[in-house]
C-alpha cells in the first residue's frame, strides 16, 4: 500500500484535532478522509466507511441553490476548487449517506504541494440548517 | 556499503565526558561504496573529522542534506574537501517553495556568521534540489521523501546491490495522531523506509519529554521503535540524541523502550565512529565491536 504525500498526511492530521467539519479529497474526487465533525455532514461515520470513491459519496449529493435549482459544476465550490485549482466558496442543499439534506456554507481550496503538484482538495464546511 | 557514524547528537554539539561514548558531535554520517563512492548524510559538526580522515586521492563528494537546519550545516565550512581545487562537491538538498538551495545555503556561508563566501570555495561546488525522481550516485540510488520536520525536509534512502540503508535523522511521524503508529498509507516516511536493512531514525526524546515538545519535528524513541516496525526494518539505529542527555541517559532510554517493545528488528544506539557494513541479504555487521552497543544481547539479534 503506497504512502499518501505528506501534505495529505499532514492535513488529515489537522483535521483530526479539529471542531470544524472537514473533508479531504485527491484530484479524483475520492474522499480520502473526513473528521468527526464532517460525519454529521456526511451522514456516515468515517470508521463504517473508509475511504470513498467519488460515486459512493457524490452520486446522491444532488446539490443545489437555496432555492433548489441544481448547481451546475461551475458553481459548486468542491469542483472549481478541484477543476480550477482555485478557493471558492457557496451555500448550498447537499443530500447525505443517510439520505437527509443540508444547508451547508462549503469553503473548498485546492491543496498544492512542494513542486505544484496538485494533490486534492480541502472542503471545510458549516452546516447551516438541516430539512426538516 | 560501509555506513559509518561521524556525529549522533541532535540540535546542539554536545562534548564532554558525560557524551564521550556516544559521541557530542551533531549529525553527520558517512556512506562509502565498494567502488569508493562517497556519499556524505547531513553536514553537522561530525563533518569536520570525516574531512580529515578521508584519503587526498578523493576526487568526489556528495554531500545530502535532509535539511538546514544548524545542527545539519554547521560543519559544512569545516569540511576539507570544500578547499581542495582538485575535489568536486556535490551538495543537495530539498527544494523550498521560495529561495534556491544556494541562497539558503548562503545565509550561514558568508560574512558575518561565516568568514568565508560559498562562491570562493576552491572546490568544484555543485548545488542541486533534489527532484523528485531517484538520482544516481556512483553505484547507489538514492530516493528522497519530504517527510514531517518543520521547513523543508527529505528523508533518504540509499540502497545498494547489497543492502538498504534510510537515513531519517529528524521526523515526527507521530505528530498530531492520537494513536501511533497509524496506517501505512497514512504515516510520514513510511514509503522510504519500508524494509530498510538499516534504518537510522530520531529518537530524540523519552516520553515525559515529548509533551513539551509537540510539533518540534522530532519523536521519542518509543515512536522511533513503532515506526521501525511499521515499516519492516531489519535494524535500528536511534539517531539525533538530545544533547540534555548524557550516555547514562541513552543507555537507560533504549534500554527501557527496548525491553517494552520487544522488536524483531536489532537496536543499534547511534555511537559517534561506529561503522556499519551491509553484506547482501540484510546481513549487517559493526564496527569496530558491538561493544559500542548498550543494549543487552538478545535485543541486539543479529539475523
Amino acid at each position: 500500500m503506497s504512502q499518501k504525500a505528506l501534505e495529505l498526511i499532514l492535513i488529515r492530521q489537522l483535521a483530526t484535532r479539529l471542531a470544524l467539519p472537514m473533508f479531504v479529497i485527491d484530484p479524483t474526487s475520492r474522499l480520502l478522509f473526513y473528521n468527526e465533525a464532517a460525519e454529521r455532514i456526511l451522514g456516515r461515520r468515517f470508521a463504517d466507511t473508509g475511504e470513498l470513491a467519488a460515486a459512493e459519496w457524490t452520486a446522491g449529493l444532488d446539490p443545489t441553490d437555496e432555492l433548489g435549482v441544481p448547481l451546475p459544476p461551475t458553481a459548486q465550490p468542491l469542483l472549481i476548487a478541484s477543476r480550477e485549482r482555485r478557493p471558492a466558496h457557496g451555500r448550498l442543499w447537499v443530500r447525505g449517506l443517510d439520505n437527509v439534506r443540508r444547508l451547508i456554507e462549503a469553503t473548498c481550496f485546492p491543496l498544492v504541494g512542494m513542486g505544484d503538484r496538485h494533490l486534492g482538495v480541502v472542503a471545510i464546511t458549516w452546516q447551516v440548517e438541516e430539512a426538516a | 556499503m560501509r555506513v559509518t557514524l561521524w556525529g549522533t547528537r541532535g540540535s546542539l554539539a554536545a562534548p564532554g565526558p558525560d557524551t564521550a561514548r556516544y559521541g557530542g558531535n551533531t549529525s553527520c554520517v558517512e556512506v562509502r561504496g565498494d567502488d569508493e563512492t562517497i556519499l556524505v548524510l547531513d553536514a553537522g559538526t561530525g563533518i569536520r573529522s570525516l574531512g580529515a580522515a578521508l584519503p587526498a586521492s578523493v576526487r568526489r563528494v556528495d554531500i545530502l542534506l535532509t535539511h538546514l537546519h544548524m545542527d545539519h550545516i554547521q560543519g559544512l565550512g569545516f569540511f576539507r574537501p570544500l578547499y581542495d581545487a582538485g575535489v568536486s562537491v556535490h551538495i543537495w538538498g530539498p527544494a523550498s517553495t521560495t529561495l534556491h538551495l544556494r541562497t539558503r545555503l548562503m545565509r550561514y556561508l558568508s560574512p558575518p556568521l561565516f568568514p568565508v563566501h560559498l562562491r570562493d570555495l576552491p572546490c568544484h561546488l555543485a548545488l542541486h534540489e533534489v527532484p523528485n525522481a531517484d538520482i544516481e550516485i556512483g553505484r547507489f540510488r538514492v530516493a528522497s521523501a519530504l517527510v514531517c520536520h518543520p521547513g523543508p525536509t527529505v528523508g533518504y534512502r540509499i540502497a545498494a546491490p547489497e543492502g538498504t540503508l534510510v537515513f531519517l535523522p529528524d521526523h515526527e511521524p507521530a505528530l498530531g495522531a492520537r494513536v501511533f503508529p497509524l496506517p501505512q498509507e497514512w504515516t510520514s516516511g513510511y514509503e522510504i523506509a519500508a524494509g530498510a536493512d538499516l534504518l537510522i531514525h530520531d529518537a530524540q526524546y523519552g516520553s515525559a519529554q515529548y509533551a513539551e515538545h509537540v510539533g518540534w519535528g522530532h519523536s521519542t524513541i518509543e515512536q522511533a521503535f513503532a515506526f521501525a516496525t511499521l515499516a519492516g526494518v531489519r535494524h535500528l539505529v536511534p539517531f539525533h540524541h538530545d544533547p540534555a542527555h548524557n550516555d547514562d541517559d541513552v543507555d537507560r532510554l533504549v534500554t527501557t523502550a527496548t525491553a517494552a517493545a520487544q522488536p524483531s528488528f536489532a537496536v543499534l544506539p547511534g555511537t559517534e565512529r561506529t561503522t556499519f557494513r551491509l553484506h547482501a541479504g540484510g546481513v549487517v555487521d559493526v564496527e569496530p565491536t558491538a561493544a559500542a552497543c548498550t543494549v543487552p544481547s538478545p535485543h541486539v539479534p543479529v539475523p
